[in-house]
């Protein structure tokens, strides 16, 4: 990388406002409300309008501060984890976001290396094809597999025309619902990656291989893998970080038993109006995902410069 | 060795597509069902279009919609294209590390935990909430998006344009109008349409900053779903589907016609 670019040299007004614009707007729109959560997460439910004890007054000075620290409570932590309910739900959630990562895995990667294997021409054309669906409303995604999955639904009715089934089986409201609207909905999200490092696939390797004699699966295993391991990596991470705190697909496809800590952080907020309970669990879900999110910052950090 | 695809590989895209697309196709098709339940066919008809434009509610909701994706898009576009430059063009300015962490984590971060952070900002600023803090919401959630895809355009055309410009004498600010701005153009307008459509799409974030007077089509949309299946929500889904693809394909047209317009040798040209 340049580090003396001509613009960058030239630190105008312009220049500056570059960076300070977006800086600002994620500093008090994305930093601060985090903030925010985390100290109400230390605080105490309170009967009142809004309901927890109020923020640090900054008008207050030294004493303020002093009240400010006093004021923190372990509370809600001790709540989360003496109560068995906010585990499972944490448990749930990260089986079920592991569980599908794979499930993605084994679908998207044939798809993936399909995709990089067909004529160039019709790859651009195959690619947009698995893109479009995203554009269509997430909702109305998980909306049509409702259409198809419930009782007197398009799966039960052809199953049973094909004799498969007598009585109609229960697909809402269940576990395999569930994973069919997660893969469903992440399906792209895991092919594109793989995708993009199987393109880049130098194709000789393979011709090397098979020149010295290698087994076709066995040159698979050895070369294809290993080089789209970083595609797999961002794939699974791109679907499993957004998967654990996934709301919507089992709120709308899943059962009542059981609930994602997604759901559990809706119901703190929404149903019972804890607000620092919520908070406490958003903060617990976040350091659940504080080291693949790391892994997956440090892959978004270095991805301009391996293009260089 | 055999260069072109395996059956193997036809077959895995064709079941991985047709995952895809099926349960959209059925949906359309559902649609346009005469039968007042939902799974039985009674025949074509669009009589559930006729009743969507009966549905006041409905359609307020969808006007929102659209209000904020327009106002909230085109904000994160501004906003992601100058992060883009930042990120691409300012080489290592201080707390980059902490810049490049706000802009991407947004990206895969659960949308609850971003939707209750921004709520408790919202309450302890004191702003009542409603169609302009779903709106800060929104951009602050889609400028990631932004900036992913702008940042690539920067990465891929010729800087040389650029230093000649300013060889030349040229102010930053109208290098950047002239020269820069021409060549990323096609991907700012395709991450403009992806941030109009995240922002038409997104329920959850939205539930959490919204307030009254301000429900969105998605809010709406979840409500009636959460009731059971209705024909009428097909209907406006069959809309929705409609207009994305529209305006997509108005886009690849677009792109399509620019670019031979780029390639046809003009005349006098050396």
């Amino acid at each position: 990388m340049s580090e003396k670019t001509s613009i960058a040299a030239n630190r105008s007004w312009a220049a500056r406002l570059v960076v300070l614009a977006p800086y600002a707007w994620l500093i008090a729109f994305f930093l601060v409300p985090f903030l925010i959560v985390l100290k109400l997460s230390l605080s105490q439910t309170a009967l009142a309008q809004p309901p927890y004890t109020p923020l640090f007054d900054l008008s207050a000075g030294w004493q303020g501060l002093k009240d400010f620290l006093s004021g923190l409570k372990l509370d809600t932590y001790a709540l989360l984890l003496s109560d068995s309910l906010y585990l499972t739900s944490y448990l749930r959630s990260l089986e079920i976001a592991a569980a599908s990562t794979l499930m993605l895995l084994l679908l998207g990667f044939p798809v993936a290396y399909g995709l990089a294997r067909m004529p160039r021409r019709l790859q651009s054309v195959l690619v947009v094809l698995v893109i479009l669906p995203f554009w269509t409303s997430f909702l109305i995604r998980i909306y049509a597999w409702i259409n198809i999955l419930q009782r007197e639904g398009l799966l039960n009715d052809t199953l049973i025309a094909l004799g498969i089934v007598q009585e109609p089986l229960t697909w809402l409201a269940t576990d395999t619902a569930i994973y069919i609207g997660i893969v469903y909905s992440y399906l792209p999200f895991m092919v594109l990656p793989i995708y993009a490092t199987l393109e880049k696939m130098d194709e000789s390797l393979l011709e090397a291989a098979a020149d010295l004699g290698c087994p076709r699966w066995k040159a698979f295993w050895l070369v294809t893998v290993p080089l789209a391991l970083p595609g797999v990596v961002a794939g699974a991470l791109l679907c499993f970080i957004p998967i654990v705190g996934e709301f919507v697909i089992p709120d709308l496809l899943g059962g009542s038993g059981s609930v994602m800590i997604g759901q559990t952080l809706w119901i703190e907020f929404f149903g019972n109006r804890d607000w620092p309970v919520a908070s406490a669990v958003a903060v617990m879900l976040l350091l659940l995902l504080i080291v693949p999110l790391m892994i997956y910052q440090h892959m978004q950090a270095r991805e301009p410069e391996s293009n260089r | 060795m055999r260069k072109g695809p395996s059956w193997f590989n036809i077959t895995s895209i064709a079941l991985g597509l047709a995952f895809l697309y099926l349960p959209i196709v059925i949906l359309v098709i559902y649609s346009f069902n005469a039968s007042r339940l939902v799974t039985l066919w009674g025949g074509w008809s669009t009589r559930w279009y006729a009743e969507l434009l009966q549905d006041d509610a409905m359609l307020a909701a969808a006007w929102i919609s659209l209000r904020v994706a327009l106002v909230s898009a085109t904000a994160a576009t501004v906003l992601g294209t100058l992060a883009a430059l930042a990120l691409v063009r300012m080489g290592r300015f201080r707390g980059r590390l902490l810049f490049s962490a706000m802009i991407f984590a947004p990206l895969v971060l659960p949308e609850v935990i971003v939707g209750l952070s921004l709520l408790l900002l919202f309450v302890a600023a004191e702003v009542d909430r409603g169609f302009w803090t779903i709106v800060i919401a929104h951009t602050t959630l889609i400028m990631g998006f932004v900036t992913v895809i702008v940042q690539a355009r920067l990465l891929g055309f010729d800087r040389s344009l650029e230093e000649a410009a300013l060889d030349l004498g040229c102010p930053p600010v109208k290098t950047f109008l002239t020269v820069t701005l021409p060549l990323i153009a096609p991907a700012v307008a395709a991450s403009w349409m992806l941030a109009f459509s995240l922002s038409l799409d997104d329920l959850v974030i939205a539930s959490f900053t919204t307030g009254p007077g301000a429900t969105t089509l998605p809010i709406r949309i979840y409500s009636e779903v959460r009731l059971g299946v209705k024909p009428q929500i097909n209907a406006i889904c069959t809309i929705m589907i409609a207009v994305v693809a529209a305006a997509l394909v108005a886009a690849s047209v677009l792109s399509k016609l620019r670019e031979a317009r780029t390639a046809l040798p003009v005349p006098g040209a050396v």
